[in-house]
């Protein structure tokens, strides 16, 4: 009603213009600052992997963030790459103001992640300067404030035209001047000078001993636009880091705790890509490798994105599975990362190689991948982050995962539900084919003791033992297929040289008959076949010659009844001409006897 | 004000024993003022040392700010003789900058 972008000048001109009582005015006053803001707030990207996500664009331009945590969570590194990121691909030089490091340990520091911070200097793209406070040091008389920072701040700054910055950490001007009055004083004029050079800056803060407090020193009353927390705590002998978007001012952020990595790139984060399910379905299905086991499954196989689950106890042929499906798909050229968390790679081929599945030449060709770690040395969020990572690096058609390796690490069953919705919801934005083989313990009622899982699974195979007359032997069926007609028979499944075979279970008077019991049922069953195939060809040579006989017969009595036919006619023919000349010779007499006249 | 002005009663200052202090400040503020007024009385009138004072303006000369790790200012650095010694503040306290210099107060003439 009143426009856009109006300032409260002329929004006051405006509402007195427009007249009205009090409570008119008010109003209008409201709703014209209601409709002015539709202007997003212009953000720095970090360049960190998922952080940019998070924040939805990275942090506040010309605003300070602070990022607090313990010690040893990370923060140094974030800032690092915030500026490293920010030289070489935004085009915005950074100085780091260093209060605890000194600039060589900070360079050999990041130097094993590949960051040549010297490099950066030389190009001036980085400043590093170390600010040395030491207490014993120093000593006052009289009064004094913080102008010598400012002014290496302000050299820094022009040096190179800087516009990312770096306070690492501030606490230690509180701990190394005699009086904290200072210091606190002029922060507050700090951080409205660097607000006026148009600098984002990041401000590190450290975690002290309280609970309610984010900072040692309360830097978070100063610095209020953003604020980032990282956390570091070990669960279960397992490390875990996390990141929180506690605050920010004019953004919508992810707000809840999103676990982090730092490995030898850096910093990534992995946030669950999609909130809501809104991934497309694609209509195309890929083969499980298995022709037999495909025709159980609609005739086509698994759907392309879709997740499937092999579940059965120890011994089942479920890696089996997994590897036939793998190598079926590195036969049509597509890439497969395979997560191994009991066996390592070579273990693998070796043993795969045994049942006719070569997995050597796909991995020579680049196609699979096996990534193998004992899932116990990462905590449960880590786990699922490197494997996002690994997908991400790869970028894969199809992921195969022990999904046991969760169940073992994890405590909670919800705990494991949460990471293995975010795995799987990660896989099916992507497209990407899952496959999971579960160990499941025995004893029967195997499709309930992961009740937890099932919604997540768009194919589910139960391997089966069945054992019967002192042997075990496999049997597959398909529990559940979501989008397809499934075939419901058990087919024994069997492991060979030769690979895999799913034969027709065979359902004798017991139930299931695989094995020897099928074999021994088999064989009469065979015979008696036989003896009816036989008894089948008997009756009809019978039948043949009984046609034939039959046949012989009626030629005889046709031939009988030509013959009297003939003589008959025969003797018609006959009495029709002795007939004629009786009636010849009756007018030949009456014409002699001149009973006519001449 | 001078980018480096000394003070040297007597001899030159190159001799060994002769304290070179440093004092730097920000341009023209009340308290550099007072802080260059406050150290050079107490320079002149309550040690018996040969020195050199120099007072450097770091609004002119800002990359020094960095090399001699100056935050707080005004700062006075005495680097010869050994050890360094650094005093921060407007000098108000002449106490504090004997002790801080290792130095006793000149005897009354």
């Amino acid at each position: 009603m009143l426009g856009y972008h109006l300032s409260p000048t002329a929004r006051g001109k405006a509402v007195r213009a427009q007249g009205g009582n009090l409570t008119e005015k008010l109003h209008l006053w409201a709703t014209s600052s209601i409709k002015a803001r539709a202007i997003d707030l212009i953000k720095s990207p970090t360049g960190i992997q998922g952080l940019d996500e998070l924040t939805g664009g990275g942090l506040p331009t010309g605003r300070p963030t602070l990022v607090c945590g313990g010690a040893g969570c990370g923060k140094t590194l974030l800032s690092l790459e915030f500026l490293v990121h920010g030289a070489l691909r935004y085009g915005e030089p950074g100085v780091f103001m260093a209060f605890e490091e000194t600039a060589a340990d900070l360079v050999q520091n990041v130097a094993s992640l590949g960051f040549d911070l010297d490099d950066l200097v030389a190009r001036r793209l980085l400043v590093i300067d170390h600010v040395r406070v030491e207490r014993s040091e120093v000593k006052a008389s009289g009064d004094y404030d913080l102008e010598g920072l400012f002014i290496r701040l302000d050299h820094a700054i022009r040096s190179i035209g800087v516009k990312r910055v770096v306070l690492d950490t501030l606490e230690t001007l509180f701990a190394g001047l005699p009086n904290p009055a200072i210091p606190r004083a002029e922060l507050r004029r700090l951080f409205g000078w660097l607000k006026a050079r148009g600098v984002t800056d990041l401000i590190i803060g450290e975690r002290g001993d309280d609970p309610g407090a984010l900072t040692r020193q309360g830097l978070e009353e100063y610095v209020s636009d953003c604020v980032i927390v990282l956390d570091h705590r070990v669960v279960d002998m397992a490390s875990s880091r996390r990141l929180r978007v506690v605050k920010y001012r004019g953004s919508t952020h992810g707000s809840n705790e999103y676990p982090f990595l730092i490995d030898e790139c850096g910093i990534s984060v992995l946030p669950i890509a999609s909130v809501g399910l809104q991934h497309p379905a694609s209509g195309e299905r890929v083969s499980s490798g298995l022709d037999s086991l495909d025709a159980m499954l609609g005739g086509l196989g698994y759907f392309r994105g879709s997740s499937v689950l092999a579940a059965g106890t120890a011994g089942t042929g479920k890696t089996s599975l997994a590897a036939t499906f793998a190598a079926a798909a590195c036969q049509r050229g597509e890439r497969v990362l395979v997560f191994a968390f009991e066996e390592s790679p070579s273990q693998i081929v070796r043993n795969m190689r045994s049942i006719g599945i070569d997995l050597a030449p796909a991995i020579a060709q680049g196609l699979l991948r096996i990534h193998a770690a004992r899932p116990t040395l990462l905590g449960l969020e880590m786990h699922l982050s490197v494997m996002l990572k690994e997908v991400a690096g790869f970028d894969p058609q199809v992921v195969v995962d022990p999904l046991s390796s969760f169940m073992k690490v994890g405590n909670e069953n919800d705990v494991v539900q949460r990471m293995l919705l975010r795995l799987v919801d990660a896989l099916k934005v992507k497209g990407i084919t899952s496959f999971f083989t579960n160990l499941t313990q025995g004893g029967g009622a195997q499709e309930h003791t992961d009740v937890a899982i099932s919604s997540l699974i768009d194919t589910w195979l139960l391997v089966r033992d069945m054992e019967l007359g002192g042997e075990r032997n496999r049997g597959l069926y398909v529990l559940k297929s979501r989008g397809m007609a499934h075939s419901n028979q058990i087919r024994e499944f069997s492991l060979s040289a030769q690979g895999i075979e799913l034969r027709d279970a065979y359902v004798g008077p017991a139930g299931v008959l695989t094995g020897s019991a099928r074999l021994s049922q088999e064989a009469p069953e065979r015979s008696g076949q036989l003896r009816r195939d036989q008894e089948i060809l008997r009756k009809q040579a019978e039948l043949a010659s009984k046609r034939e006989g039959i046949e012989a017969q009626v030629v005889a009595i046709r031939a009988e009844f030509a013959a009297l036919e003939a003589a008959a006619l025969a003797v018609i023919g006959q009495a029709e001409v002795s007939e004629a000349r009786l009636s010849l010779d009756r007018d030949e007499m009456a014409h002699s006897r001149r009973a006519e006249p001449a | 004000m001078n980018t480096a002005s000394a003070d040297t009663p007597g001899a030159a200052a190159a001799e060994a024993d002769c304290w070179i202090l440093r004092l730097y400040v920000a341009g023209q503020s009340p308290r550099s003022l007072r802080a260059v007024a406050n150290l050079r009385r107490l320079c002149a009138e309550d040690i018996d040392v040969r020195y050199r004072l120099e007072v450097i303006d770091l609004y002119q000369q800002p990359e020094l700010a960095q090399c001699e790790q100056v935050v707080a200012l005004p700062a006075l650095i005495k680097r010869l003789p050994e050890p360094l010694r650094s005093i921060v503040g407007d000098m108000s306290n002449a106490e504090r900058v004997l002790v801080g210099l290792d130095l006793l107060r000149r005897a009354s003439a």
